[in-house]
């Protein structure tokens, strides 16, 4: 097989050459610098500083909130996306203009907002603490500013393939007798799949990261709140460099697995679609 | 063809000229800061200045970095040319010392242990103190939340570990008792905010807890801001802030500033110097300075770092770093 076929467009070699580049300069290489600083320590210093109560709580912490609010975006973000696509109302361009807020938002603005609305006198903090709902410094409001900050990406990605996806389809599966839940399940919802699966990978993976609005609405307390950046940040202040990189190649070397799992799945989903 | 190339010596002759004539009677500072301190460095440097071109003739420009300390100490570290460092903690200067970008016994090359001013840690209550928050051990008083940032990630968060520490064996108490009362303390703490700012405005504008531990310049400007609704309470004893102050011998030697920044940091000591910091709510070095504002800082026993632990780096490491007091307290079971 050969390895490129002749293309209508030149400059393969040419924009092959920027990519790998740029894919150096920009991802590789800061990856490569984090990984030496932490190969600085040996391996039991790596251990003592990678592998603690505290940093696996903060670990499994970090995950288990991505994760939920990743979840939570797939769903939102469909409705959303559904919404925009399909229906016509006024305002609809203001809202869809809305959705890309989160990023251009400064993250440490979303985190204050979200504390001064939640914290106990605020706007619906003063209706919710009383209710027993702490939705500010406590798990569940990392998981709020996680889906704020992840939803764009979900929407995003689906918004294309639904404009792609003709109504007639649906209305085609009605007339031949299919159920709503049916048409949903069996003519909307496989080719919405990858799409769906890549932006759960990106808003998962941008929570994974997440600093500036967590720490603003998490408290910050060991064991609880304490999310595995603010342990990076902690050994900063010491001037523990290798210590802090330490926890940064686990954190990445965490992500990167799952973003490679979820890779194959959105491979694999594609792969089963092909064969319906 | 012919116009353009004169024109270009000329603008290059002119370029040359306003270089030297730049390098001449003007220089450029920077000083690398913590958070707190735009205000009184903005008149500190206005009034330095001036003096400074009235004695040499050179017009000086000071440029101002703000940041947290530590951060900004890193910042240093990782090739941020200050020409002078004035960083809230003596942990965070000894960092660049260590590095080798400050040389020699630094602390003691100016006056007091190279402090031009201290300062401490106080408590901010609610107005008319309705939990009667007076001093360390009502702190902990059932019912009282207390709002100090993560000592693990802040210089404010670790000064205020450490006085609430020598509090507790500067009176008598042991090691065993010291620790009982900070984990109290800590259990008391409903937001560990990540910074002193963060830890502000959770006490101000979120309304959250009854007293804010909090540095004495920065409690001053926080109660004048709240306008009635906050009060500055001193506790009998305290532990002195030591925002030293040092010129970073690295670069002034490359960039042929040393004369400047010496005299920059000397100017401070001066009794113009102390009379602007005193204005912002640092304790003076100078005691003639001090007394003359007695009214605006109450005496309270300033305990030394030297009276807990051997200083400041030592302090950190027994308190706060990986596997010290601090971590045990939060640890589960």
């Amino acid at each position: 097989m050969p390895s490129v076929k002749r293309r209508v467009l030149p400059g393969f070699s040419l924009s092959l050459g920027y990519t790998v580049f740029y894919l150096t300069v920009l991802v590789l290489l800061p990856v490569l610098a984090c990984f030496s600083k932490a190969a600085s320590l040996t391996l039991a210093q790596f251990g003592a500083a990678v592998w603690t109560e505290r940093t696996r709580a903060a670990y499994l912490l970090t995950l288990g909130t991505s994760l939920v609010a990743a979840v939570v975006n797939v769903f939102l973000g469909l409705l959303i996306a559904w919404v925009l696509v399909r229906y016509r109302f006024p305002g609809r361009r203001l809202m869809d203009s809305l959705i890309d807020l989160p990023l251009a938002l400064p993250t440490a603005v979303g985190g204050l907002v979200y504390a001064s609305l939640y914290a106990k006198k605020g706007w619906l903090g003063r209706y919710l603490v009383p209710l027993g709902i702490q939705a500010a410094y406590s798990r569940l409001a990392i998981v709020l500013v996680l889906v704020f900050i992840g939803l764009p990406f979900v929407v995003r990605t689906v918004q294309p393939v639904l404009e792609d996806l003709e109504a007639e389809s649906e209305e085609a599966a009605a007339s031949l007798g299919a159920t709503r839940w049916q048409a949903f399940r069996r003519v909307i919802l496989p080719p919405l799949c990858p799409a769906l699966i890549t932006g759960f990978a990106l808003a998962f993976a941008r929570s994974l990261g997440e600093y500036g609005s967590v720490v603003f609405v998490s408290g910050n307390m060991p064991y609880k709140t304490e999310i595995a950046p603010v342990l990076i940040v902690a050994r900063l202040e010491e001037f523990a460099y290798g210590e802090a990189t330490a926890i940064a190649v686990v954190l990445l070397a965490i992500s990167f697995s799952m973003l490679v799992l979820i890779n194959l799945l959105e491979r694999w989903s594609r792969g089963s679609e092909a064969h319906v | 063809m012919k116009v353009h190339s004169w024109s270009c010596a000329v603008l290059a002759g002119v370029l040359a000229l306003a270089g030297t004539a730049h390098a001449a009677d003007s220089l450029t500072l920077l000083n690398v800061s913590y958070d707190p301190t735009r205000e009184l460095w903005r008149d500190l440097n206005a009034s330095f200045i001036a003096q400074y071109r009235k004695d040499t003739g050179v017009t000086l420009v000071i440029k101002q970095s703000h940041g947290g300390s530590s951060s900004q100490a890193r910042s240093v570290i990782d090739g941020l040319e200050a020409d002078v460092v004035t960083l809230a903690s003596f942990i965070d200067t000894d960092a660049i010392a260590q590095r080798g970008l400050i040389t020699g016994d630094w602390a003691r090359r100016l006056p007091n242990n190279s402090l031009p001013y201290t300062s401490t840690i106080v408590f901010v209550v609610r107005k008319g103190n309705p939990k009667g928050i007076k001093d360390w051990p009502d702190l902990v008083k059932p019912g009282v939340e207390i709002i100090t940032p993560n000592p693990k990630t802040s210089g404010n968060g670790y000064l205020s570990f450490f006085s609430a520490w020598g509090s507790v064996v500067l009176r008598g108490g042991s090691k065993g008792d010291a620790t009982d009362y900070v984990t109290r303390l800590y259990k008391q703490v409903p937001v560990l905010d990540s910074g002193a700012r963060g830890a502000s405005t959770t006490f101000v504008q979120r309304g959250i807890g009854d007293v804010h531990l909090s540095w004495e310049n920065e409690a001053r400007l926080e109660v004048e801001e709240a306008k009635g609704e906050l009060e500055v309470v001193s506790p009998p004893i305290s532990i002195r802030a030591e925002p030293h102050v040092a010129v970073v011998d690295a670069s002034v030697d490359r960039k042929k500033t040393r004369g400047a920044a010496e005299a920059y940091l000397k100017y401070l000591y001066t009794d113009a110097g102390q009379e602007i910091i005193a204005r912002h709510f640092y304790r003076p070095s100078s005691e003639a300075v001090l007394k003359r504002h007695a009214a605006t800082f109450p005496s309270l026993r300033l305990f030394s770092i030297k009276e807990i632990a051997l200083d400041f780096p030592d302090a950190h490491k027994q308190f706060i770093a990986e596997g010290g007091v601090f971590d045990r307290i939060y640890k589960p079971r």
